[in-house]
């Protein structure tokens, strides 16, 4: 199931930092782990984030297997206008989730 | 003459030592070098040939951990994160896990503080690096030891 949750401030000052975390419902598997009958679980992660502003790419992370499961990304970011603020991981096995939030600045 | 209850007790006896010394060296130094290689290899990949330089950065890790699987890791860089003077990338390495790199943040002055929280997986206890690039080309590290009760990765699937 490909969920994902975001949390921000709905309004904030202009130029003021806000805090964004993010959570992706993933199991993040390593490749590394074997069955008890030994065969290796293929590996099925989350590759990428990227966090766009209006748009504009603001932030971006690159996933690797050591990430844990459910991969939680806080960051900050200057409000600079009002608009909407877009969240997207992408992963193995065609894994796809977009989140979008709007902000309002005054 | 030996018995057979006292072939089976030596037996026995040799049999759970070896076990013993095969849990405690949960990987073997050979597997070691070359996973400290591979880390240098990243290392090398992300920074070429610039210099390293300690300081600027703070890697916030707990240095007692019970569960390598989820294990919350903070990097916050000092920088002004101002259009001329920002923080460029964040990477964060281990020397030990089965692959060296954890995570890389690409950000830029937009972002108003330097810095992300995530949480790691840590396969043994070992250190752990985190290395910021900034805008003047110039790379910044912190390192931190971390000792782990219960590793990941080792653990077998429940499939």
């Amino acid at each position: 199931m490909a969920r994902a949750v975001v949390s921000l401030p709905a309004q904030a000052k202009r130029g003021e930092i806000i805090e964004i975390k993010t959570m992706a419902a993933h199991a993040m598997e390593t490749g590394f782990r074997r069955t008890q009958l030994g065969e290796l679980i293929p590996r099925d992660i989350i590759r990428r984030f990227v966090c766009a502003y209006n748009g504009a790419e603001i932030f971006r992370v690159d996933l690797h297997p050591a990430v844990a499961a459910n991969p939680l990304i806080a960051f900050t970011t200057v409000a600079t206008e009002s608009g909407t603020i877009a969240f997207q991981w992408v992963g193995d096995n065609g894994y796809a989730v977009t989140e979008t939030t709007s902000i309002r600045v005054e | 003459m030996t018995t057979r209850r006292e072939f089976l007790v030596l037996a026995c006896g040799a049999a759970s030592i070896t076990a013993a010394t095969a849990v405690k060296a949960q990987i073997d130094p050979n597997q070691q070098a070359l996973r400290k290689a591979a880390m240098q290899e990243a290392l090398r990949k992300v920074v070429g040939d610039v210099p390293v330089r300690r300081g600027r950065v703070k890697l916030e890790l707990p240095p007692l951990v019970d569960n390598g699987n989820a294990v919350p890791l903070a990097v916050r860089v000092e920088s002004p994160m101002t259009s001329a003077d920002y923080v460029k990338a964040i990477h964060v390495f281990t020397e030990k896990n089965p692959l060296p790199g954890v995570v890389s943040v690409y950000l830029g002055p937009r972002a108003g503080r330097a810095g992300i929280a995530t949480r790691i997986r840590i396969a043994d206890s070992q250190t752990v690096t985190a290395i910021a690039q900034l805008s003047d080309g110039s790379f910044w590290s912190d390192s931190a030891e971390v000792v782990v009760t219960l590793s990941a990765c080792l653990e077998e699937g429940l499939i």
